[in-house]
């Protein structure tokens, strides 16, 4: 009996495709463990839970840098110029226009709390130095502000706030890191 | 240039072999009759060097593995065990460590002569880009061994390296934590570093079998660029000649690297170093081993967003496509030169954009030693320019207008001199011809 052609393809077209994408996704399954155990395993993630940190060790004007996840923040108990610096600023004179308001918590203007990686390549700037008093970082030359925000060198955006509460006037918690790295 | 076997194998062994297992007819075609050029200069030596320096490290690699931690609370002692306590640990390490170094002098040395004596033109485009993919996995290599100490600049060095991938657009930052298996370069990274430090260099190794097997195929370019017409005339087989001039080479090469590891071990590395990784201190000034320096000014080089009029991009990954663009050229590059002839021995005009470039590179590298602030980021910027200009237009334009002098009938008439006669200048097309036939 002679076989009948279909245009539209026939049996053995179906067992074609079937088995080949059958094979492709066994494939991708036997690669995906591969892939999956580069990511951070659960002791590395249980090491990142947030984490209280107490305000009232920190002097005026002083900052300390934490470690967490391992990475620092920066957490720095502002004078009143150096916030009146952070509010006064005009935002078109900003690289990445944030109010001063948008990076502190509301009735804590005098507390920063901010990501220590330069946003440029992952530097930790030093802290009241640079062109506008805020940070500035040795690598490659970026100036932060008072909010830390970038105002002059290759940092492409400001020094990222983490999600963070105040769990009462002196004492804060970071529950995450902020949405960039 | 692959023409028929002449091996006869002697003994019983040998036939029964041969008709096995061929191994001893391949290395005897390929390293003992394989013709070569008679013209190869020293220039032509860092091949075997380069293969040498790849031994070399794998050797020392091997045996530094059998003394290291890869822990970040462990890792910085060990090497200061190895240095201390292993019988000639320190040697080990140093050759490693220089060796590294010596590797890139020997396969900058190449690729310039590469580039001086058009030996990435037809029909050897295959065999330069392997050389291409070569380099590519060295600079990962060395960036993963450089790591592995795990002192401060180790750090930080992988720090900056690893946050060029979060300027990838969406998948940036993500890619980056899969990088590092955690949330900033820690333990998993190291571990997963020093794990592909081990493999890479095997897969280097797989690739120079490629780039010899493509070398044995075309066969050797020459300082004429005049592709071999007569083998008997042009060529002189590899044993003794070349494996002679190899190990001359080499021998001058190995006491300028045991200059380094005997008298000046830690000249190439950076004292900072010396100083135990510290997530909280970044030490003052950020600075990539000197081989990598070139690329590291590029990357600084662009400072400012790029407006395409449809999208932006901004400085950070307009640095890193720079500093990937800066590698990548080179694979374009037996298209992007429009020259038919291949030595700048007789292309007057090129032969002076060579050295300009050169120097282009040599200063690209010192202003990746400096600090990024004015002028040195004007000046990067400058220098990214002219090291782009030369393959994307000096390169192309070159071939239009330049006139080049006259080639040489064959290898055999430039050795014995011939060519000095000929005199008048020809045109491109009239100097080019002869290659075409060959």
């Amino acid at each position: 009996m002679a076989s009948v052609q279909h245009s539209e393809g026939d049996r053995r077209d179906f067992l074609y495709l079937a088995t080949g994408a059958t094979a492709a996704i066994g494939a991708g399954a036997a690669i995906w463990p591969f892939i999956s155990q580069l990511a951070p395993d659960a002791g590395t993630i249980a090491a990142g839970a947030p984490i209280e940190i107490d305000l009232a060790a920190i002097p005026d004007g002083g900052q300390i840098k934490i470690l967490w996840r391992g990475k620092p923040y920066f957490v720095r108990s502002r004078t009143e110029a150096e916030i009146k610096a952070a509010v006064d600023v005009e935002m078109s004179a900003l690289r990445d226009p944030q109010p001063d308001a948008a990076r502190v918590k509301e009735g804590h203007a005098k507390w920063l709390v901010i990501a220590a990686n330069c946003t440029h390549l992952g530097c930790v700037p030093l802290g009241n130095q640079g062109d506008y008093g805020g940070w500035f970082c040795p690598c490659h030359g970026s100036h932060f502000d008072t909010s830390g925000r970038i105002r002059k060198g290759p940092a492409p955006t400001n020094l990222p706030v983490p999600q963070y509460t105040f769990i009462s006037d002196t004492r804060i918690r970071i529950t995450g890191a902020a949405a960039t790295v | 240039m692959q023409g028929h076997s002449h091996y006869v194998p002697t003994s019983g062994i040998g036939k029964w072999m041969d008709s096995r297992l061929p191994v001893p007819r391949l290395v005897y075609d390929s390293f003992i009759a394989y013709p070569v050029p008679k013209n190869l200069n020293y220039f032509y030596t860092f091949g075997a060097i380069l293969s040498f320096m790849l031994v070399s490290q794998i050797v020392t690699g091997v045996v530094l593995a059998m003394h290291y931690t890869a822990h970040v609370d462990l890792a910085f002692n060990s090497i200061e065990k190895m240095m201390r306590d292993v019988n000639y640990g320190w040697l080990m390490r140093y050759l490693h460590a220089n060796g590294a170094s010596m590797f890139f002098v020997a396969v900058y040395i190449h690729m310039f002569r590469g580039l001086y004596y058009g030996s990435y033109k037809a029909p050897r485009e295959v065999l330069w880009i392997l050389g291409v993919i070569i380099y590519l996995l060295m600079m990962a290599t060395a960036f993963l061994g450089y790591v592995l100490p795990w002192g401060q600049m180790s750090l930080w060095g992988a720090v900056v390296i690893t946050n060029l991938f979060s300027a990838i657009p969406l998948v940036g930052p993500t890619v980056v934590e899969f990088l590092w298996g955690g949330y900033s370069v820690d333990n998993p990274t190291l571990n997963r570093f020093f794990s592909l430090h081990y493999l890479l260099p095997f897969m280097i190794a797989g690739v120079v079998v490629l780039h010899v097997w493509a070398l044995h195929v075309t066969g050797q370019n020459n300082p004429t660029g005049v592709e071999v017409k007569d083998v008997k005339k042009d060529t002189v087989p590899f044993t003794p000649y070349a494996t002679i001039k190899d190990a001359v080479g080499l021998i001058f090469f190995l006491i300028f690297f045991m200059w380094f590891v005997f008298f000046q071990p830690t000249y190439l590395g950076h004292a900072v170093n010396f100083v135990p990784a510290d997530p909280l201190v970044t030490p003052p000034h950020i600075v990539p081993e000197w081989y990598f320096l070139p690329f590291y000014a590029i990357l600084r080089a662009i400072t400012f967003d790029v407006n395409l009029i449809i999208f932006t991009i901004p400085s950070k990954l307009g640095g890193v496509l720079a500093m990937f663009a800066a590698i990548a050229v080179l694979a374009f590059l037996p298209w992007l030169d429009t020259s038919k002839v291949k030595s700048s021995a007789y292309r007057p005009m090129h032969k002076q954009f060579f050295w300009a470039f050169v120097a282009v590179c040599l200063i690209l590298g010192w202003l990746g030693s400096k600090p990024a602030e004015y002028p040195y980021t004007v000046l990067s910027l400058i220098f990214t320019g002219l090291y782009f200009a030369y393959f994307l237009v000096v390169l192309p334009l070159l071939g239009l207008f330049e006139t080049p002098r006259k080639l040489p009938a064959s290898i055999a008439d430039s050795v014995l001199g011939k060519a000095r006669s000929g005199g008048a200048p020809v045109t491109a097309g009239a100097a080019a011809a002869p290659q075409t036939k060959g």
